[in-house]
């Protein structure tokens, strides 16, 4: 079993520089087909409606944006663009779009396609759940209410587009790599209306080709795609509704190639164990966290000591070894593969001794009953109940209780929902590789609303204004100071305690022997399960 | 037979009237925002809102089951939300699917569920007897996933006679039809075998017997057809109940059929999608049922339709 | 000879009785029978990796994915068993039959009434009701045993029905009628000892079944609330994982059909003992 520091130097590799190796890319041929499955069915391939793990990769493999991330790591590059200038107070962006780009019915790409797209995520018609993102740029309180239009954004010329923003981002050109903001045609969406996401036409690497509902969708190479070395593979069926323990046999028979779905927790074990299986399993960081959330304004979690002591109470090593090591125990909120982790700090030694002290210091010599609430697919429900075990060994009765996803997140969004909840298979996965990613919506004020994600309703102003002032300073020298201050808003949320992290979930990507690639892009951090553009196949012709 | 046909068809739609009133009612207590779900993670208050109001959410209830009412009446089922896909042809591009399993799920069902039953009638007491009742239960007990498991490493994997899972041809259909034909086989050979037994000991069979018919005679004519009646009601049962139960040999095998999108639906709570398969259901429910009805009087002509 | 002596004769009935007491006791005395405490964790129920073992001297039917003792929790989930299986699903039988007899010997608006009102709830969304009634209250074992009584009699009622339509036409019927039977001793003596052995074929199966959906149902929220055990829940929760730790599936497995199997050996036995025409041939 890996230890925690191993993964992290394994990270580390996988965010520093380039993560393909000169001679591992020359080996790569051009061809060959691959099947991934998945067991549900894919929602949509619309780039400003799908949200969801499943189809986030699928979209990106058909369409692109201004910025994108080099393969296998977090590190930020242009793709729609071929270059961009920052003003220097931040305030303003101004992009110029790579010649010779067409959508996959053959118009060519102009920087109106790339306002058009952008308004259309922010028109409250098109129902987008990535409106939020764009709310730096000027223009979008009037724009999110009325039809989109950003006053904000200018086409300068048919391959120039500028983009003021309200205030300084340090995040924008993140979101400008993420699905919300990819690049739509506005005929086919007019064409389509509300069937576009069965119908995506995009200018991305691959094609939509096939797609039978409940049953497969097939990708094909775009031909005229910009980069003519992409992508590597002719073909990718996805098939749907296969079971991931059955899928697991297909592939080894090889009929299937990816495991969407991953290792079936109940084979994990046997196929790592197998000596054949070394080179087809690769093993990396998730820009994933999983935690127990303290609702802050219930009590007897208002006490910081008692949120403490829950902290000090979860044995996070017992819990890794019940899900058979497939993930790293947490000291922080962030996982180890986001820029500004404080790789030093230790968090809460697991200490129950203490853990009692505390809690008697609170008033609760004797402990106190209360409810935790969990999703209840596999292996969640085995986590709560292991949690609860370590939490009643300091005198915390916590009755567990295991719903439906959507269920359990519509507790979390209400004051009096629950006391706790055990975030694993809901929250909180990146949407993109930078830290104020994890705070906004689930530690922020803003989150701590009817709805919202931030299940602790913890509210530091503080706080609040330290991590605005960090995402202030978008001057690219002062990266490492912004960072330092994120640390630094992460350090004291573990001084508050709203949140017991637990572990950071590996993954563990398994793929047939016929598929190659770098390791990375098996595990890229912003694409799950890989990068459908750069694995290739060993049978190409 | 018109006048039959006719009270049938009427109670139909009321059982379909009562079925989206109960649905749309019990949706209305599931705690899950539709208007949240699909504003996302990081969406203001005024976009959860606005989607509300294009979605007519913010309606009263009973507005919001009048307005679903009148646009089924059109045939729009709505569009999901999750997948914003139109209802109805999520459910229609599923509908040969689960149509073709569940013929080959009660053939299966038949096949092993009467001979089995009949054999264990005829032999009652001897070994075979409790050798199927011991069986049946075992087909019962067995948690579905493992026998289709089970049947698909045995069969598919190891053999190779059959293909590992999926969709297409006759081939494909054998091992999940199968797997479901275990457990409706449990049931429909001990319904098989008491309602076999029971006739067999009737005082007409007595009489036939003194007369000098032979057994086999006996079995296949007199016995065999009443004592099928019960299962004519299950099969109609049956039709209903494939609707929307077969979601875990649908998922073993990887069969596109309506019990997967019913379960993923109710997962995420996307209410259009639920309404829709609720209702689908129904219909064959009703349709199943009434079938029954129309059949009972073939096996059993003094059964009059009322 | 005394119906109980004739019951006691036959030893599949011996069997039944047997196991069904035995199941009753572990349901009653499970504290006092079970070697381990049926929810603790242990940290040597796991082998290193975290992986549950199987039997072995320490816990003799093994352990679950969390370390706890597979015997102990078994003995523990009679409880549920019983009260799902046999109490829940016999009200269910029993209201499916009363009905199912009702609609189909009286015909008429009232039997189309009833049959139409089972059509309803068969199509009834029941997973649906498991998920909101999961939301608004706390798991309860008498949750789910009412769900499954609401939804189980459905099926019963159409196959009672249908048979009673076709007894209710024979020609001893028509004849005691005309003899000017009232319809209570008609139902009695003629019908119902005809839907006996249909009765306990639901009875006896569908404990299994039952057991088996309330895993459903208390995965979506309803029911047993972890920690406790129930067998089914048992099942449901380690289905994935029978090629690995094939005794998480068997034991609770075996424990459901002998259950099933128990009852209706029992019920076999007490059947051919009351009944009138078999005294004398045993």
């Amino acid at each position: 079993m890996k230890k925690p520091l191993l993964t992290g130097a394994l990270a580390a590799v996988l965010l520093g520089g380039t993560a393909l190796s000169p001679a591992l890319a020359q080996d790569a041929k051009k061809g060959g087909a691959m099947v991934v499955t998945y067991k549900d069915d894919v929602s949509t391939l619309d780039p400003a409606i799908g949200y969801d793990w499943q189809n986030w990769s699928m979209i990106k493999a058909l369409f692109d944006g201004l910025m994108d991330y080099e393969p296998g790591t977090t590190t930020l590059k242009t793709d729609l663009a071929e270059s961009y200038e920052m003003s220097p107070d931040g305030m303003a962006y101004t992009f110029k779009l790579r010649p010779g780009v067409k959508f996959h019915n053959g118009r060519e790409l102009t920087a109106e396609d790339i306002k058009y797209s952008i308004e259309r995520t922010v028109n409250p018609a098109t129902q987008s759940p990535g409106q939020g993102f764009f709310g730096s740029i000027k223009g979008f309180e009037e724009a999110s209410k009325a039809d989109g239009r950003l006053s904000g954004i200018t086409v300068v010329d048919p391959r120039t587009v500028r983009i003021e923003l309200s205030r300084p981002d340090a995040t924008f050109l993140h979101v400008m790599a993420i699905n919300f903001a990819f690049a739509v045609p506005k005929e086919a969406v007019e064409k389509h209306g509300a069937d576009f996401g069965k119908n995506p036409v995009g200018t991305g690497a691959f094609k939509l080709a096939e797609w039978t509902l409940g049953q497969r969708v097939v990708f094909e190479r775009n031909p005229d795609y910009f980069d003519p070395s992409l992508p590597k593979l002719d073909r990718i069926t996805f098939e749907i509704g296969q079971d991931p323990t059955v899928a697991l046999l297909r592939l080894e028979r090889g009929e299937v190639d990816i495991l969407g779905d991953g290792i079936p927790p109940a084979r994990f074990l046997d196929v790592r164990g197998k000596p054949e299986n070394k080179d087809l399993i690769v093993e990396g960081g998730q820009l994933h966290t999983g935690y127990v959330a303290m609702n802050t304004t219930m009590k007897p979690f208002d006490d910081k000591r008692v949120r403490q002591a829950v902290n000090m109470a979860i044995n996070k090593d017992r819990v890794v070894r019940i899900i058979n090591g497939r993930a790293v125990p947490a000291s922080q909120p962030l996982p180890p593969s986001m820029p500004g982790y404080a790789k030093e700090y230790k968090g809460y030694a697991h200490d129950p001794a203490r853990a009692k002290a505390l809690l008697a210091e609170a008033g609760h010599p004797n402990g106190f009953e209360t409810e935790i609430l969990a999703n209840n697919t596999d292996p969640n429900p085995r986590i709560v109940q292991a949690i609860q075990q370590d939490l009643a060994a300091v005198g915390i009765r916590a009755n567990v209780k295991t719903l439906a996803q959507a269920n359990v997140i519509s507790a979390g969004g209400s004051k009096e929902g629950a006391p706790m909840i055990w975030s694993g298979g809901m929250a909180w996965i990146a949407d993109f590789p930078d830290p104020s990613n994890f705070y906004g919506p689930i530690l922020g004020c803003a989150g701590a609303t009817e709805g919202g994600w931030n299940w602790s309703w913890y509210c530091n102003k503080d706080l609040d204004a330290k991590a605005a002032a960090a995402d202030a300073m978008v001057d690219p020298a002062k990266r490492e100071e912004r960072l330092a201050q994120w640390r630094e808003v992460y350090l004291q949320v573990m001084e508050d305690a709203p949140w017991a992290p637990v572990f950071n979930e590996q993954r563990f990507t398994m793929h047939s022997a016929r598929i190659a690639g770098p390791d990375a892009v098996f595990v890229d951090p912003v694409h799950i399960p890989v990068n459908y553009e750069h694995v290739w196949a060993k049978d190409a012709q | 037979m018109a006048g039959f046909l006719a009270r049938r068809v009427g109670g139909a739609l009321l059982i379909l009237l009562g079925v989206t009133a109960i649905t749309f009612a019990l949706l209305f207590l599931v705690p899950a925002d539709p208007a949240r779900q699909i504003a996302g993670r990081s969406a203001s208050a005024a976009t959860v809102e606005s989607i509300r109001q294009q979605l007519g959410l913010n309606l009263p209830l009973w507005e919001q089951y009048g307005r679903y009412l009148l646009r089924l009446a059109g045939g729009d089922m709505g569009r999901s939300y999750i997948q914003r896909t139109e209802v109805a042809s999520l459910i229609w591009s599923r509908l040969p699917a689960t149509l073709l399993l569940m013929l080959g799920a009660i053939v299966c069902e038949l096949l092993i569920g009467l001979t089995a039953g009949v054999v264990a009638a005829v032999r009652r007491g001897r070994a075979v007897d409790n050798a199927v009742m011991v069986a049946s239960f075992i087909g019962v007990s067995a948690p579905q996933f493992v026998v289709g498991i089970l049947l698909l490493y045995v069969f598919a994997v190891q053999l190779g006679w059959f293909p590992i899972g999926g969709y297409g041809t006759f081939s494909h259909l054998v091992l999940p039809a199968l797997t479901l034909g275990i457990l409706g086989g449990g049931w429909y050979s001990r319904m098989a075998r008491s309602s076999m037994v029971d006739v067999l000991r009737q005082d007409y069979i007595r009489t036939a017997r003194a007369k000098g018919a032979g057994p086999g005679r006996i079995v296949m004519v007199h016995a065999l057809r009443n004592a099928v009646l019960p299962l004519i009601a299950m099969i109609g049962l049956d039709i209903g109940l494939f609707m929307s139960g077969a979601v875990v040999v649908e998922s073993v095998f990887g069969w596109p059929g309506i019990g997967q999108l019913t379960w993923q639906a109710i997962q995420q709570v996307d209410i259009p999608v639920i309404m829709g398969v609720t209702l689908t259901a129904a219909v064959f429910i009703v349709l199943g049922n009434l079938l029954a009805d129309l059949m009972a009087p073939f096996v059993d002509p003094r059964i009059r339709l009322r | 000879m005394t119906a109980i002596g004739l019951l006691l004769r036959r030893k599949s009935s011996v069997f039944g009785l047997v196991v069904v007491a035995t199941m009753v006791a572990a349901a009653l005395f499970a504290p006092w029978l079970a070697p381990l405490p049926p929810n603790e964790q242990f940290f040597e129920g796991l082998s290193l990796e975290g992986a549950p073992l199987p039997p072995n001297g320490q816990f003799w039917l093994g352990t679950d994915q969390l370390g706890r003792d597979l015997l102990s929790r078994l003995i523990y989930g009679a409880r549920t068993s019983l009260l799902v299986g046999v109490v829940a699903n016999g009200v269910a039988v029993l209201l499916g039959t009363l009905l199912g007899v009702i609609a189909g010997y009286a015909r008429g608006r009232l039997g189309a009434a009833i049959m139409r009102f089972t059509d309803l709830m068969m199509a009834f969304p029941a997973l649906l009701l498991a998920i909101a009634l999961a939301a608004i209250f706390q798991p309860s074992l008498w949750i789910v045993a009412m769900v499954i009584a609401m939804v189980n009699w459905v099926q019963i009622a159409r196959v009672i029905y249908t048979e009673t339509t076709a007894l209710a036409e024979r020609d001893y019927i028509e004849a005691c009628r005309a003899l000017g039977a009232h319809w209570p001793r008609i139902l009695l003596r003629h019908i119902l000892p005809h839907l006996v052995p249909t009765v306990l074929v639901y009875a006896t199966l569908g404990i299994a079944t039952t057991v088996l959906l309330e895993a459903t149902l208390s995965f979506l929220g309803i029911g047993v609330r972890p920690p406790e055990p129930s067998w089914g829940n048992i099942i449901y929760e380690n289905q994935t994982y029978f090629a690995t730790a094939p005794w998480l599936v068997f034991c609770p497995g075996a424990a459901i059909l002998l259950l099933a199997l128990g009852f209706n050996l029992l019920g076999d036995g007490m059947r051919d003992a009351l009944d009138p025409t078999q005294r004398g041939r045993g």
